[in-house]
């Protein structure tokens, strides 16, 4: 009985140890997964009335290549995000809460298209949620 | 009961019919109605406001509840607005039937009303965005409209105010990577049974701080699962009023329609003790 419960005790710090760094990367399926959701994304934007009029002048090939160098930084992947910081992309645009949470939206509803599970879903959302206050108002 | 049906039914009729765009603030996050009105769990008041609108919008909300334990019946009806994610603005009443109470006291049918207006005003932090939490402060502006057996047991006056700070906070990644809401509610309080027994008592007739709490997992997008507790003061001589508990699910397929079940422990009320029992509550918002 000690024993059964010595190894219950294992089994729960096993669950509470720290990930590697690299692990939502992993989790989104490397550069694949994380290329596939980008695409998914702008697809869906184009088809998002709330927001897609703010796309209009931006050039997507180059939009699309720093989206996926993004996630893939924040993710714990290889790569680095070389555009400017997001206080500096999106200064003057004045973005407001319902445009930013319309993009929150359709990047779910992205990465459920791909049916990435929810607990990795929530693991790049929360980090992604800080860059809200670089985003909105500027 | 007719009311309680008809409001059932006018929910119903306008999920199905064409409704006004829902504002832009995410699934889930203006939580369920508040017995006493207004953005919260069901027993407890939370810093979210009511609707989905975002600091550009207007939103708002309108609900009917239905608790049902041994010896009583409460039912609660109301509808909340917000403006531009700031200023929450509700009013609810509330039909406490005394069942076997009623019976006790040879006034079969008797039922004690109350009438809430509430305001909450959020005062800094977002549920989800800011790495502290949402800040938001109420005020309940509470009218006992029977107060004939209120007044009997000892209470001492038939209307008062509540004031509570509420603090929410949503971490996204919480247990097994699911989103954890938590919510912690101070309220400076003499309501009897939230006001339905009158105000303050023999006991004594001065607000009590209070804590009220609540927890909640989002087991997916549109199912959330917690437990809620609220402390009460206890201002009258004929009966002990106890805290009261609840584990609650709470379903939001999209943002015009909330359902919550959930089971109640609340205790002694009015000399009949142990009561606990089921609660419904149906909400529309956009």
């Amino acid at each position: 009985m000690p024993r059964l419960l010595l190894i219950v005790l294992l089994m729960l710090l096993g669950a509470c140890t720290h990930r590697p760094a690299d692990s939502l990367y992993r989790d989104l399926d490397e550069l694949y997964g994380i290329t596939a959701l980008v695409d998914e994304l702008l697809d869906q934007l184009v088809e998002e009335q709330r927001i897609v009029a703010r796309f209009a002048d931006t050039d997507i090939g180059r939009f699309r290549r720093q989206l996926i160098d993004q996630f893939c930084e924040l993710s714990g992947g290889p790569c680095r995000y070389t555009g400017e910081s997001m206080r500096v992309v999106h200064a003057g645009h004045g973005i407001d809460e319902a445009e930013f949470n319309a993009l929150v939206e359709t990047l779910i509803a992205a990465m459920n298209a791909r049916d990435i599970p929810l607990g990795v879903q929530n693991r790049l959302l929360a980090r992604l949620a800080p860059m809200q206050a670089d985003i909105v108002g500027r | 009961m007719r009311t309680f049906l008809r409001i059932l039914c006018g929910c119903a009729l306008l999920i199905h019919s064409p409704s006004p765009q829902a504002g832009d603030r995410l699934l889930g996050t203006p939580g369920a109605s508040a017995l006493e009105g207004g953005a919260g769990g069901g027993m407890v008041p939370w810093a979210v406001l009511a609707g989905y609108g975002t600091a550009e919008q207007i939103g708002g909300s309108a609900f009917a509840s239905r608790v049902h334990v041994q010896d009583y019946r409460l039912d609660s009806v109301g509808a909340a607005m917000t403006f531009h994610n700031r200023l929450e603005l509700s009013v609810t009443r509330q039909s406490l039937d005394l069942g076997s109470l009623g019976q006790a006291i040879g006034q079969p049918g008797a039922r004690l009303r109350q009438d809430i207006i509430g305001g909450k005003l959020r005062l800094l932090g977002d549920l989800i965005y800011t790495p502290w939490p949402q800040l938001s402060l109420g005020v309940q502006y509470k009218q006992q409209r029977d107060f004939a057996i209120p007044s009997s047991v000892g209470a001492v006056r038939a209307s008062d105010v509540d004031i509570y700070l509420a603090a929410s906070k949503l971490w996204l990644t919480g247990p097994f990577d699911r989103s954890l809401l938590v919510n912690l509610t101070a309220r400076a309080t003499r309501a009897n049974q939230l006001g339905l027994l009158g105000f303050g008592g023999d006991q004594r007739d001065r607000h009590r701080l209070v804590f009220e709490g609540s927890a909640a997992l989002l087991l997916t997008r549109e199912l959330a699962a917690g437990v809620e507790y609220r402390q009460k003061p206890n201002n009258l001589g004929f009966a002990r009023e106890d805290d009261w508990r609840d584990v609650f699910l709470a379903w939001f397929p999209n943002k015009h329609l909330t359902a919550v079940v959930a089971y109640t422990w609340l205790g002694s009320i009015a000399g009949f003790a142990d009561q606990h029992g089921p609660y419904v509550s149906l909400q529309l918002s956009y």
